[in-house]
């Protein structure tokens, strides 16, 4: 009975996830459509011939329906169609280049946002309105307030141009020391969201009825801590990290600009500003899908450890 | 309500009080000092290039590599970036008030599916969807304020929906429905008014997330486009020359990094101060 529960819930909640996807991809696609100009309008007027030659090879010619039913086929099959500025290239060969690595520096700056959040949530919380927590939260407080645009330029100028210890640049560096700057950059904000929510739900449980009675009972405040408030404390973070992954994506977008990174940020930058519309139209619904899954996990995560949700 | 002014008072004496004046005061500023100094916004100067800050000089802020005054473009920036998250908040407030009121009041089966709508659209990456707009039309600061606004009203709706849930119930409403007040007449005159204490305090929170938004997009170069220019601009052209001129990346960073400071600090102590018991968290 209880695992069926978990399993209808899942899949329900699967489902309920496809029309979203799909609004996503007709609403961009449309966008992309309506667009004033076409993309191969340059300051050079081609002969109509070749024009129209051009927009047969892409299929601009047939009617939008026709196009999108092309297109939504090609997307079910893991095709984005032509790159309009790379013609040599797909749209989903570029992306299968770029992703990877943007994978691994949103998931390492993920992982490290977690677990300084928690342990400065955690210590500004036991040490409640003196210096430490004051320290804390003010540092919180800028890390919410200054973008992350910000914040990378200057990481840079001190640690890579004055003091010289670290690349400021993906080019300019190799190995490890590369990921140093970006993936700091990348986590800060999320460290400053994580740590007032664990401070704040942290306080909301060291205030409880379990927790004065395991005082009461002698225990000392690190097991208590330790065994008793860390999990309830949790909870509420678990639904931040929605929020966080889709944090962390935009501000990948950034950050590769910044650092010269060769992933899906700077891909999905370089096509914009190119106006490569099948590339950026690719990579939105790329973006769109990734935050739309890993929400979903992270409600299945949510119902997984705290049943009440479940029954709902 | 009384209740209500004087704690906003006591907590404007705190951190809220300070942040507005340097608020009002780095926008009067921003609106007034382009027309006492002597250089323009635009005008280069290739003799004058990435000059440094000096007090005897006419550069306060120095210039940037195309000798353009930093002083001026840096104000300029700050006018551009207030106006934009302004007019981006009040459309994300037309938005938020009246979705939030609708569902509000009307309650049950809409207020559910309304609701449903805005968990949806939360898991989405609202940004991305901005940068496909500005790639595919003509980028106008119209189009900014109409983008950023109507990524902006999620948070707005959901507390005003719940505002006017437990306003709805009040005696007062239920004796103008039963003297017979049409339902419109009801929102206009004994809602919303009631409304105005939350508004604004989410409204001073709204700014701040508008001011990022424009800024992000200034800084990829699909925001304000040259040479208007907007902090995000700006420090996007201090990043490309921060080797040999520092200034030209801290001064813009600086001051936007100001003026979020400024509005959060604004936002969490009005918030403070209506809703008590966010302040003891």
């Amino acid at each position: 009975m209880h695992r069926t529960g978990a399993i209808s819930f899942a899949l329900m909640r699967l489902l309920s996830a496809m029309p979203t996807l799909f609004s996503v991809i007709v609403v961009a696609f449309l966008m992309v459509h309506a667009a004033p100009g076409g993309p191969f309008d340059d300051e050079r007027r081609l002969p109509p011939e070749i024009e129209h030659n051009i927009a047969a090879s892409y299929h601009l010619d047939e009617p939008l329906p026709a196009q999108f039913w092309r297109y939504f086929s090609g997307l079910l099959s893991g095709d984005l169609g032509p790159s309009y500025r790379y013609p040599d290239y797909r749209v989903a060969e570029l992306i299968g280049d770029a992703l990877p690595l943007s994978m691994r520096l949103g998931a390492v700056a993920m992982l490290l946002a977690l677990v300084l959040g928690v342990s400065g949530g955690t210590a500004a919380a036991l040490h409640r309105d003196r210096l430490t927590d004051r320290l804390l939260t003010g540092v919180a407080m800028s890390g919410i307030s200054v973008p992350v645009f910000v914040i990378a330029p200057l990481l840079a100028l001190l640690f890579a141009v004055h003091l010289g210890w670290l690349p400021a640049s993906w080019t300019g560096g190799s190995g490890l020391s590369r990921y140093v700057l970006p993936v700091i950059a990348l986590a800060l904000p999320q460290i400053a969201y994580v740590l007032r929510l664990t401070r704040a739900s942290m306080l909301e449980v060291l205030g409880s009825d379990f927790i004065r009675t395991a005082r009461a009972q002698g225990l000392c405040r690190a097991s208590i801590v330790r065994h008793h408030a860390l999990k309830p404390a949790m909870l509420p973070l678990v639904s931040y990290l929605g929020p966080a992954i889709a944090g962390i994506l935009t501000g990948s977008v950034v950050i590769e600009q910044i650092f010269g990174i060769p992933g899906l940020g700077q891909l999905f930058v370089r096509g914009a500003l190119n106006r490569d519309y099948t590339l950026v139209l690719g990579i939105v619904i790329v973006f769109a899908t990734l935050v739309i899954l890993l929400n979903l996990l992270v409600d299945l995560l949510y119902g997984w450890l705290d049943p009440r949700i479940r029954r709902q | 309500m009384n209740a209500v002014r004087s704690s906003v008072l006591r907590q404007a004496r705190r951190g809220g009080a300070p942040s507005g004046a340097i608020l009002l005061l780095l926008a009067l500023v921003a609106i007034i000092a382009p027309f006492a100094s002597p250089y323009s916004f635009h005008a280069t100067d290739f003799d004058a290039r990435l000059v440094a800050p000096a007090l005897g000089s006419q550069h306060y802020f120095g210039t940037d590599d195309l000798g353009r005054d930093l002083f001026v473009r840096t104000m300029m920036g700050v006018r551009i970036t207030l106006l934009v998250a302004l007019v981006a908040s009040l459309v994300s407030l037309v938005i938020g008030v009246v979705y939030g009121t609708v569902a509000g009041f009307l309650g049950g089966r809409v207020d559910a599916l309304m609701m449903r709508v805005v968990d949806a659209l939360y898991a989405l990456p609202f940004i991305f969807f901005v940068i496909l707009l500005m790639v595919t039309f003509e980028r106008s600061l119209l189009l900014m304020f109409v983008a950023i606004g109507a990524i902006n009203w999620l948070d707005m709706a959901r507390i005003v929906r719940g505002q006017t849930l437990a306003l709805k119930e009040r005696e007062y409403v239920e004796a103008a429905r039963l003297i017979g007040v049409p339902t419109r007449r009801i929102i206009l005159r004994h809602i919303t008014p009631n409304l105005l204490g939350v508004v604004v305090v989410y409204l001073t929170l709204a700014v701040p997330q508008a001011i990022l938004i424009e800024s992000f997009l200034s800084f990829l170069g699909l925001g304000v486009q040259e040479p208007r220019t907007s902090l995000g601009a700006l420090v996007n052209g201090g990043v490309a020359h921060m080797e040999q001129a520092p200034w030209v990346l801290l001064i813009p960073a600086g001051m936007l990094a100001l003026i979020l400071l400024a509005f959060n600090f604004l936002g969490d102590g009005l918030r403070d101060a209506l809703d008590p018991r966010a302040a003891r968290r």
